[in-house]
């Protein structure tokens, strides 16, 4: 893929405003010198890159984020299974260590490429833009970035993709969107997994994490599903291919991350995308 | 947990803007952290303090502002600071808001010492 653009090399020193000290400040022995500017500024650009990349080979990608456990291989193990004949599938997987989770996407039917971080607990930019290298971005529709179980570091890293996707499992509790505001406000959709869980757990209530979801002033859908309850899976499905139809009808950048540096709260992708197919607050 | 990571960002920034400027050293860094970031200022100190080590850093201080959220609502025009778990507008209950500040992770200044030249 970047045999192309040439961005196997490293990339060209950041340009910056700064200047040489000035005399003044050189005769004072001391200069303060104002940078505003992001500190994962050198993330960002490597993450734009890699959205380039996924834009111009028609690819739409989604960041799937939750703590461990939460369920995010099983439900992919489900959508590759329901839409693997009509879309073609890859998975970059982030693990700490093993191979077994872009195995069993292997088994399920489409492509994936394992990312062992080591002790590291979320992935970065160039990890991605690593794993892109081992994937024909040319022949796939969708791409999903399974991230490193884990609440809150994934929620900083912009990695290049189109949307977010934060995973909340019943077991868990409806009160993790509490406790978790960044990662919930980073979402551009919210999913309560192992909704076939919700009579045994007994005290996980859809609506009350949907409540805590919508306390972090975010409008995006919150949709309540179930790996082991095909039907369920209908609104997920129905986010994805509205994904996909905006991104080819308009072509402009989507997705939390897609707007990091912007403080705007107001709509966003998920917003939108959820309230046209209407599987908010289920 | 990334703020060790961060704290590498953080560091190569300053050294290169040290090198640019021909400074002798990086004296202090001022961050801005904000609680909706995802970054513990406490934890960005620690890493600081231990990765700053044997760079052009070595001697610096780290000052981290920590600037509440503060959102403005649309519909009704209020300005006020919330807490990070709810953003909502508390003067009209409008759900969305405009954040001002609050997740804000900025490198805002660093201060440099240079060697005095004399006058050409």
């Amino acid at each position: 893929m970047c045999g192309t653009c040439g961005c196997s090399t490293p990339a060209p020193p950041v340009q910056t405003t700064a200047n040489p000290a000035t005399p003044d400040a050189r005769d004072a022995g001391r200069d303060t010198v104002p940078v505003m500017e992001p500190l994962l500024a050198e993330n960002d650009r490597q993450a734009a890159h890699n959205r380039a990349h996924l834009d111009a080979a028609g690819v739409v990608c989604v960041n799937l984020m939750s703590s461990p456990g939460a369920g995010k291989t099983t439900l992919l193990e489900a959508t590759i299974k329901a839409l693997g004949l009509t879309w073609r599938i890859g998975v970059i997987e982030g693990d700490l260590e093993t191979e077994t989770d872009a195995q069993r996407i292997r088994k399920a039917g489409a492509v994936a490429h394992q990312i062992t971080t080591g002790t590291a607990c979320h992935l970065d930019a160039a990890m991605v833009h690593r794993a892109l290298h081992h994937l024909d971005l040319a022949s796939l529709d969708l791409l999903v970035i399974e991230n490193v179980g884990n609440l809150v570091c994934p929620a900083c890293f912009d990695l290049g993709q189109h949307a977010n996707a934060v995973l909340l499992s019943v077991p868990e509790g409806d009160d993790k969107p509490a406790k978790y505001p960044v990662m919930f406000r980073a979402a551009d959709l919210v999913l309560l997994t192992k909704a076939d869980l919700l009579a045994t757990v007994g005290d996980f209530a859809p609506e009350t994490a949907a409540a805590h979801v919508r306390a972090l002033a975010t409008g995006v859908p919150v949709v309540t599903l179930s790996a082991r309850r095909p039907d369920s899976l209908t609104p997920w499905f129905h986010w994805l291919a509205t994904l996909r139809e905006t991104r080819h009808a308009s072509g402009r950048k989507t997705g939390n991350a897609a707007a990091r540096g912007s403080d705007s709260m107001a709509p966003r992708s998920g917003g939108p995308i959820g309230a046209r197919i209407g599987v908010r607050g289920q | 947990m990334h703020e060790l990571t961060l704290c590498r960002h953080l560091l190569a920034r300053v050294t290169r803007l040290a090198r640019e400027r021909e400074a002798r050293a990086v004296t202090h860094v001022t961050v801005e952290v904000g609680p909706l970031s995802g970054v513990v200022p406490e934890l960005l100190a620690q890493a600081f303090h231990v990765a700053k080590r044997g760079g052009a850093a070595d001697t610096a201080t780290l000052a981290i502002e920590t600037p509440p959220p503060t959102v403005r609502c649309p519909q009704c025009g209020a300005e006020n600071v919330v807490s990070p778990t709810r953003l909502t507008c508390p003067a009209c209950g409008a759900c969305r808001v405009d954040l001002l500040r609050g997740d804000g992770l900025i490198l805002k200044s660093v201060d440099l010492s240079l060697d005095a030249r004399p006058p050409s």
